[in-house]
Parts: structure tokens; C-alpha cells; sequence
């Protein structure tokens, strides 16, 4: 019964592993995978010499932490606020509003991106100018872009993150809150001293899943966002889109196995590390 | 909802006095900070709730704008104007965009299908106490997770030895199923009790029958959880067929259609090629947000009666396989 699933893996997850071997040639079709001349650590050389895969690293690094803290925390907040909801029916429609973000494709996200900040027509430079401002040329100021990245990071996954967070607080023993209501705890006591505390584990726990994946960036929306667009590399290019754009445009297949091997090593050892650690916390939380 | 598994430990050791004959512990009366706090948690609920679907206003109202209005003033809350201009000229040359439709509509049905039931099977089989070789195959699925080749490779190993480039298999397939589906889905199995499995060995029947008569029927909602899951990397695939297919092919899957119209002027010209007209008459900007609602409508209006099974995928699968 596993012989099909166990095939899909075998053919598209485990046969392109020895194809890792390119990060050590000097990789050319003609000679395929095996036949092209052996360099060494010279493909590794280059891109630590250049500085590129340090700025890759610094750039895929950074808007992990950024998504994981500032995710986390305004998940938690959010997942605290439903739960003082009392209505039913509000509660129902603003989940359901707030997952649809996640359901839509991240194209459409990047329609969203062009209709909001471009610079002849874009909806915010048009509200600068009836306001009597000069358009800003947004899709050339790098340093703009880290915000709007995490901007959208948040649109599209705060209401689907949140849920984790709400699900927890709902298995909160209620026994816990009739106490807290005949002390006569106020609401801010309650979400203190019981909702925080039990959310506790769970935040620790996820945040540290989430630090195991550090290494993977979220391609679809970076690429929706930012694409082709050379002037925002130095504050948007993160690991993916830089293989990705070497394989496309350039047909560069030593520079991204080199690439894609490092990530994958270094994203291992995190994966690993991370997981030791949760062991620790808790043995029934560590994922092996 | 199966969260006992987000059930936090902290709770466990806080002892709690619970006095007798309590008169409905519900009823106390709120003090002035629970409504502050309920008043805040309102509003700032509501104001996310209004972000999460004004861009989807903002879309729809530049779709219905009359271009010359948005060349002027740029796009805007309402719309500028009204004009069904783009959706006329989407419905003069309609080939494209019914093609990729019809590309999308499918490999959506058909993976869904097809792959939900090698997954089912999957989970099934990794959950059964009697498998021997259940913990090896899992790792040889998790595995996967953890380590991969990278984009390169892979990309090479499919498009050149397996010459799948320009193949829509090449998409079809890998969307088939992920590891942490199978992993969902042998959580989801786990509620089905042991004893149906059991009873159908008792009964002499085959582990494929007991499968397909006995635990199927039983794993209806997580069925539809783990099937929404893969339909909707179906419909918003557009990544593998910038990959794999590029321009080889004549009708693109949907999202990838719509990549093409929003990033490339060309593309937005050689699918209004039916009409005749060069770049600078096509309603551009307004194009671009009608082809976008045009491919994302039909999604959006279903969500609604679909998102509920959204939830109990998160909860079960977000903390634990």
C-alpha cells in the first residue's frame, strides 16, 4: 500500500541527491553530472569570496527572525482578542476573512503589490497626491522593501497562524476561569496570569520549529513581490530567488547546487539542533 | 477539534480551590477592565478583519475603472469611473484564459484525486499497529523534509533525464503529494479505531479491502482537510510551471497565466491578440486587475463553504505529526 508513495519520494526527492555533486564541478551538459571536470571547494570559494552568499544568508536570516518574532507575537495578540470575542457570528465571519489571504495564490499577491505601489497608478502614490505629496518611485528604494516584505508576510499568514494559538487557549481547562471569575479576576488578570502562562509552552515550542527552518525562504511571495528587479537585491534577495533566478536567466547550475547544498547542510544541522533542544524542554513535543 | 496535543503543560501542575456550591460562576459581574479589554479586542479584530479584504476592494474596483480615469488619477478605493472595457476585452479572445482553465480545472480534479487516495493509503498503512516496516517508511518520507537536493538538481534530474520539461506531468506530479500530507493524514487515521481493522481480519478480508470498505468511509473529514489542501496547491500552482513548462506550452495553468499577464507586457498582448490591437490601446492597468479577478473569482466564491475544513488541518497538523 506504500509502494506508490514510496515511489513519488524515490523519484523526486531522493534520485536528484547525487546531482548535489555539481556543487564540486565545473558542471556543462555535454559531460553530464559525473563527466564534468572536478574543482573542488573552488564553486564554495568563489561565493564566500564574492560576498554573495554571506549576503544571502545575512538577507534569507534576518527576514526569518523578522517574520518569526513579529509572526508569533501578533498571532498570540490576535488569538487573545478572538477569545474576549463573545459574539459567535462575529467571530465566525472575521476567521473566515482572516484565513483568506493564505487561500488565494501568491500571484494574486503580487497583483495586490503592483495595484497598491507602483509608481504611475499605484493606490498609495494616487492617495500622496491628492493629499498634494510627490510620488514616491517605491520599486526603487530598497530600503523600503524589508517593510513592505514583512508587511505582507503578515497579511497573508497572521489569521491562519493565529488559529494554532487560538486552539490552545480554547483547550485551557475551563475550571481554570470559573476560579479566576469567583476571585473576581479582571479580564487583564485572567489573560495574564492564565492564558499567557498555558500559552507558554506552545509558543516556545513552535518558535523553535520555526528557528529549525530558518535557512528556507518563502520563495512564492519574495518572488511575487520583488521578481526581476535588480535595485532591491541588496536588501531582498534571499536564497531562493537567487537560485531560482540562476537557473532561469542564467543557466547556472554549479553557483545554485553550491548554493542549494549549503542551504540544505546548514538547514539540517539547524533542523537538528533545534529539535535536540525541544527534547529537552519536553520529550513528547520533539518531532523524532 | 483534536488539540489535546496543544495542550499546554503549565497547566497541569497549578492546583485550583474550587469552593462549593458555586450559584453559576458565569454570571459574576464583569468589572470596567473586561470591557475595555472586550471594547479593544473588538475594534482591533474588526480593523484586521477590514485588512485582510481591502486589497481584494481595491482589485475588484480597478478592474470595473475606466482606464483613462486610472492613468490620471491611479487606482483608488472605489472605482474611477465605470467600465466593463477589460472584461470585454478578456470575453473578445477568450482562448487563452479558457484554455488555462480548463488546464487548471483538470490537474486540480485529477491530482486531487488521484493523490488523496495514494495518500489515504499511505497514512492508513503507516498507522497500523502490525506494519513492520511502519517507522522505517515513515523516516524515509520525513526524511525529505529534512534534507534535499536543492532546486538545481532537482531541476535538472526531471527536465533533463526524465526529459519532462515542457510536459505538464512535470507539474502534475510533483504536486501528487507532500510529506507533511501523509504526515496530517496518519494523525487524522489515528481516530479510527484499531478494532475496524481488526474486525475485517476477522472477517478474512484483504488489507487493501479493509482499506477501501471499511477505513475510507470512516475518514470523511480528513478526506476533505487533506483533499482542500492539495486542490489548492493545485489551483495556485504557478511556481513548477515557471519551471517546467515556461513557454513551451500553449495554455498555462491559471496562476501562471496570470503571472505572465502581470510581469510581462507581451503576454498581455499576445493573449488580446485576437483583437487585433497594439499595447498602447489595451486598458492596460485595468486588464491586469480583471484578468486577476477573472482567476481568482471562482476560488473566492467557494471559500466560503470550504474554510472549515481549513481549520482542523492547521490544529492538527501544525503542532504534531
Amino acid at each position: 500500500m506504500c509502494v506508490p508513495a514510496i515511489a513519488f519520494f524515490i523519484v523526486f526527492a531522493y534520485c536528484p541527491l547525487p546531482g548535489t555533486w555539481i556543487a564540486f564541478t565545473n558542471f556543462n551538459y555535454h559531460d553530464g553530472i559525473f563527466g564534468s571536470p572536478f574543482v573542488g571547494l573552488r564553486n564554495f570559494e568563489f561565493l564566500i569570496k564574492s560576498g554573495q552568499l554571506w549576503n544571502l544568508t545575512r538577507n534569507t536570516i534576518l527576514y526569518n527572525v523578522a517574520f518569526i518574532l513579529l509572526g508569533n507575537i501578533v498571532q498570540v495578540a490576535l488569538a487573545l482578542m478572538l477569545n474576549e470575542i463573545r459574539s459567535k457570528y462575529f467571530k465566525k465571519i472575521s476567521q473566515a476573512v482572516m484565513f483568506l489571504p493564505y487561500f488565494i495564490s501568491v500571484v494574486l499577491i503580487g497583483v495586490i503589490a503592483f495595484n497598491l505601489l507602483n509608481y504611475d497608478t499605484g493606490a498609495i502614490n494616487a492617495l500622496i497626491q491628492q493629499t498634494g505629496g510627490d510620488p514616491i518611485k517605491i520599486y526603487s528604494i530598497a530600503g523600503l522593501w524589508p517593510i513592505i516584505i514583512i508587511l505582507f508576510h503578515l497579511w497573508q499568514s497572521t489569521g491562519y497562524g493565529s488559529i494554532v494559538y487560538f486552539a490552545a487557549i480554547l483547550s485551557i481547562d475551563d475550571s481554570l476561569f470559573e476560579a479566576a471569575a469567583i476571585d473576581g479576576a479582571s479580564a487583564w488578570q485572567r489573560i495574564r496570569y492564565i492564558i499567557l502562562p498555558s500559552l507558554k509552552p506552545t509558543f516556545i515550542i513552535l518558535l523553535l520549529f520555526s528557528l529549525g527552518g530558518i535557512m528556507k525562504g518563502n520563495f512564492g511571495l519574495f518572488w511575487n513581490l520583488v521578481g526581476n528587479n535588480a535595485s532591491l537585491y541588496g536588501t531582498t534577495d534571499i536564497i531562493e530567488t537567487s537560485v531560482y533566478r540562476m537557473i532561469i536567466s542564467q543557466n547556472n547550475f554549479t553557483t545554485s547546487t553550491a548554493v542549494g547544498l549549503y542551504q540544505s547542510l546548514f538547514g539540517f544541522a539547524l533542523v537538528m539542533l533545534c529539535n535536540w533542544i525541544v527534547r529537552r524542554i519536553n520529550k513528547d513535543y520533539a518531532l523524532f | 477539534m483534536p488539540s489535546s496535543d496543544v495542550r499546554p503543560a503549565a497547566t497541569a501542575g497549578t492546583t485550583v480551590d474550587r469552593t462549593e456550591n458555586v450559584p453559576n460562576p458565569g454570571k459574576v459581574k464583569a468589572d470596567r477592565s473586561d470591557y475595555a479589554v472586550r471594547g479593544i479586542s473588538y475594534t482591533v479584530v474588526t480593523i484586521f478583519t477590514v485588512i485582510c479584504l481591502l486589497p481584494f476592494v481595491l482589485i475588484l474596483s480597478a478592474s470595473f475603472s475606466d482606464e483613462s480615469k486610472i492613468r490620471e488619477h491611479g487606482f483608488g478605493l472605489l472605482p474611477r469611473g465605470f467600465s466593463l472595457e477589460a472584461y470585454e476585452f478578456i470575453l473578445k479572445s477568450p482562448r487563452q484564459i479558457i484554455g488555462s482553465y480548463v488546464v487548471t480545472i483538470t490537474m486540480t480534479v485529477l491530482g486531487t484525486a488521484i493523490g488523496l487516495f495514494i495518500i489515504a493509503m499511505t497514512g492508513y498503512a503507516l498507522q497500523r499497529r502490525d506494519f513492520p516496516l511502519r517507522n522505517p517508511i515513515s523516516f524515509f518520507v520525513y526524511f525529505t523534509t529534512l534534507f534535499s537536493a536543492g532546486l538545481a538538481p532537482t531541476y535538472l534530474w526531471i527536465a533533463r533525464d526524465l526529459g519532462l520539461r515542457g510536459n505538464y506531468l512535470a507539474v502534475f506530479l510533483q504536486l501528487l503529494m507532500t510529506p507533511w500530507l501523509i504526515i496530517l493524514m496518519k494523525s487524522f487515521v489515528r481516530s479510527v479505531p484499531h478494532e475496524i481493522t481488526e474486525s475485517g481480519k476477522v472477517d478474512g478480508a484483504g488489507d487493501f479491502w479493509i482499506f477501501l470498505r471499511l477505513v475510507l468511509p470512516m475518514m470523511k473529514p480528513a478526506l476533505a482537510t487533506t483533499g482542500l489542501f492539495l486542490a489548492l496547491g493545485y489551483w495556485n500552482e504557478w511556481y513548477l510551471s515557471s519551471l517546467y513548462l515556461g513557454s513551451t506550452v500553449e495554455f498555462k495553468p491559471l496562476q501562471y497565466y496570470l503571472y505572465n499577464i502581470i510581469n510581462t507586457a507581451n503576454a498581455l498582448k499576445s493573449s488580446m491578440a485576437g483583437n487585433n490591437v497594439t499595447i498602447t490601446q489595451l486598458p492596460t492597468n485595468t486588464l491586469k486587475m480583471a484578468s486577476a479577478v477573472v482567476a481568482t473569482g471562482p476560488i473566492v466564491l467557494l471559500y466560503p463553504f470550504v474554510q472549515r475544513y481549513f481549520i482542523s488541518g492547521i490544529t492538527v497538523g501544525a503542532v504534531k505529526g
